[in-house]
């Protein structure tokens, strides 16, 4: 789950980095009342999940209460990148005096814990990374010894970050790890992470990326999810525990397994559609989970065709067949369904299929996935 | 001869008496699979239609000689669980857990590393892994795996997604190709086994004489794997990459799953794989049959 940064900046507090104080706004008027909380002059700063922001005018400087309520207008509702602003957040202006970048991310091919700072933030890290490598400094963390202070320090140093702010960066990075494992982070990114002349370290942005597999130990993640920007359909197959992706083609597709969900939309794609969606159903598909899956594509108004593609491993076909059955007599649906079944009692179920009395322009069998991808994206054109 | 488990593998399953692992782990047995004992603390002396229940891997171990544990206990646990097993002395460990945080797949791959060099984990979240005919740990159905066949040529199967793998069982079995071995090393961030690993044992497995491999989007586990058989692999090989079409930023089921930063792309691990001299279907069946081809030429 992505957080916004205003989240992200929440979640930074409660490992103790310093962020700037401020506050979330919904309307022109709660954005004027966080500026005055926070003090003159203030930065309003469009929460979208999108990089890009600045140049789009999503943030802006504002110096009393009218150029609060001028850049606020702009700012919610405006539209970055097909993102719609729903909230600002609105913080003291920081005076700063250098711009660095830190972050932690796992790396899968080392299996262990990167860290990437550098002495030139503020930037896309991307583009630093092309103009000038050596410019950022990897360090690999093993994850059972973790990050200690001395450590942090050298990768400081070895960054090139000015003498005045190593303790505070050092100290900072620590923080910052300690954030990114005990509060299961994918991602803990701090661009920039600035020096004030005071000579305070402090993160200006936060970007944090959770790991939902470690929800249950996160109770406090609750109030993120709420915010989710999802659209209708996904917000019906969270309701039913599906695990959906919406795309925008007009082949529906349901299939058991991620990888073979996947592969669905690929071989869709190879033959010249394209998926309306990415929808795994799992090991069991029975009447009850074909029926949710079904009622959820179904909700999708420009799918015209939909490709059920089930392999049976342990999951039998004549049970799947069954519950495709079942659920077509519970749901009306407004497009027709090409089924490709194979694998543990295909034929069985190919034969319920064929004899369940259901008109053979609603319901289309067959045996391959290349044929069942072609006759559905064919009734997707026709449609 | 077959790669990680074989006839005389002794398996025992920690959490035989919850749902999955009763279900899964008895499907195992009928296969013909040596499972001696199940693990649930706080069960000892109960059983589980025959196979005795232990308080702890260690107990198990000590009474039955298992060399290999099937882990299917819930996320919470399962960390825990790995690490019970190896320091018990299981060799091998396979566990079926989806939904372990990457902070504990980390953690506990590390921990292995250090503390217990010669223990092998398959996943988490990994169908298993099945030598057909000898052995099969996990959630494959067996019937769907065809037997190796006595003088080859015999195929092994190394995949990260549990439907794709049965999908690739069933079409060579439909080919009438042998199988020596088919690993799934599942959809994780961090997973216990990788595509290289099982790419070393089946170059020197003399029972395997080709390969297929099945990626998907995400990480560089097929860019390392590429690499690998560059230098490595000299056995013909052919594979499949899922997620062609995938958006980036969209996690395709698998936790693993993910196009980021222009990174872990289907087309990016496919061209790595292709100049490796690997043959690429564009879909699972075409994979398989280029590996009929292949096959044919022996």
């Amino acid at each position: 789950m992505d957080l916004f940064e205003y989240q992200g900046k929440q979640y930074f507090a409660r490992y103790d980095i310093a962020v700037s104080a401020g506050g979330v706004a919904l309307t022109v008027d709660e954005a004027v009342k966080q500026a005055e909380l926070a003090k003159y002059p203030v930065v309003i700063k469009a929460q979208v999940q999108v990089g890009g922001r600045g140049k789009a005018g999503g943030i802006k400087l504002a110096n009393n209460a009218e150029e609060v309520r001028t850049h606020a207008t702009n700012i919610l509702g405006m539209d970055i990148k097909g993102h719609v602003v729903k909230r600002v957040w609105v913080e003291h202006a920081s005076d700063i005096a250098e711009e660095y970048y830190a972050s932690f991310t796992l790396d899968r091919s080392a299996k262990r814990h990167l860290l990437m700072l550098s002495a030139q933030g503020g930037v896309e890290i991307e583009q630093v990374a092309v103009t000038d490598p050596t410019a950022i400094i990897k360090l690999y963390v093993n994850p059972i010894e973790g990050l200690s202070l001395e450590t942090a320090r050298r990768a400081v140093v070895d960054a090139r970050i000015s003498q005045k702010a190593i303790d505070g960066v050092a100290a900072m990075l620590v923080k910052l790890y300690e954030c990114f494992t005990k509060g299961d982070c994918d991602l803990a990114e701090i661009n920039p992470l600035i020096l004030k002349p005071n000579g305070e370290v402090h993160a200006l942005d936060a970007k944090v990326t959770l790991d939902d597999n470690a929800a249950f130990r996160h109770p406090e993640w609750d109030e993120y999810r709420a915010t989710e920007e999802l659209d209708e359909r996904e917000k019906l197959a969270r309701e039913k525990n599906l695990q959906y992706i919406g795309l925008d083609g007009t082949v529906g597709i349901i299939a058991n397994g991620a990888g073979l969900a996947m592969s669905t939309l690929d071989v869709v794609n190879q033959v010249g559609g394209k998926a309306a969606n990415f929808l795994d159903i799992g090991g069991g598909a029975n009447a009850e989970l074909m029926t949710a899956a079904l009622e959820v594509i179904n909700s999708d108004t420009k799918v015209k065709s939909i490709f059920i593609n089930i392999f049976g491993g342990i999951t039998r076909g004549d049970e799947v067949a069954k519950g495709i059955v079942e659920a077509m007599n519970r749901v009306k649906l407004r497009a027709p369904i090409v089924i490709r079944l194979d694998g543990t009692n295909a034929i069985e179920g190919r034969a319920i299929i064929a004899n369940a009395g259901i008109d053979e322009s609603q319901l289309i069998s067959r045996s391959t996935m290349l044929e069942a991808a072609r006759v559905a994206v064919d009734l997707a054109g026709k449609n | 001869m077959a790669i990680f488990v074989n006839e005389n593998t002794k398996v025992l399953v920690q959490g035989l008496t919850g749902g999955q692992g009763r279900f899964h782990g008895l499907r195992n047995r009928d296969y013909g699979t040596q499972v001696v004992a199940g693990v649930t603390p706080g069960k000892a002396g109960q059983d589980v239609e025959g196979i005795p229940v232990y308080d702890s891997v260690e107990a198990a171990v000590i009474a039955t000689g298992a060399t290999a544990s099937f882990i299917a206990v819930p996320p919470k646990a399962a960390p825990a669980a790995i690490l019970e097993a190896a320091r018990a002395g299981i060799s091998f460990i396979v566990c079926i857990t989806e939904g372990v945080p990457a902070q504990d797949e980390a953690r506990v791959f590390a921990n292995l590393q250090r503390d217990f060099p010669k223990t092998r984990l398959l996943g988490p979240n990994c169908p298993g892994i099945i030598s057909p005919g000898k052995c099969n740990i996990g959630i494959t159905a067996g019937e769907i795996a065809a037997l190796p066949t006595k003088n080859g040529p015999n195929v092994g199967i190394v995949s990260r997604s549990g439907t794709l793998t049965y999908q690739a069982l069933y079409e060579l079995k439909q080919l009438n190709i042998g199988v020596s071995t088919c690993v799934g090393i599942g959809g994780d961030p961090v997973p216990g086994t990788s595509f290289v690993d099982c790419l070393a044992e089946f170059q020197a497995d003399p029972e395997t004489h080709a390969i297929i491999m099945i990626g998907e989007i995400g990480g560089t586990a097929e860019e390392e794997a590429a690499e690998f058989i560059t230098n490595h692999v000299t056995k013909p090989m052919s594979a499949y990459i899922a997620g062609v079409t995938a958006p980036a930023g969209k996690k395709m089921g698998h936790a693993g799953a993910i196009v980021s930063g222009g990174k872990g792309t289907a087309q990016g691990k496919m061209d790595a794989l292709r100049s490796a001299g690997v043959m690429i279907g564009l879909n699972p069946t075409e994979a398989c049959d280029l590996m009929s081809q292949i096959v044919a030429g022996f």
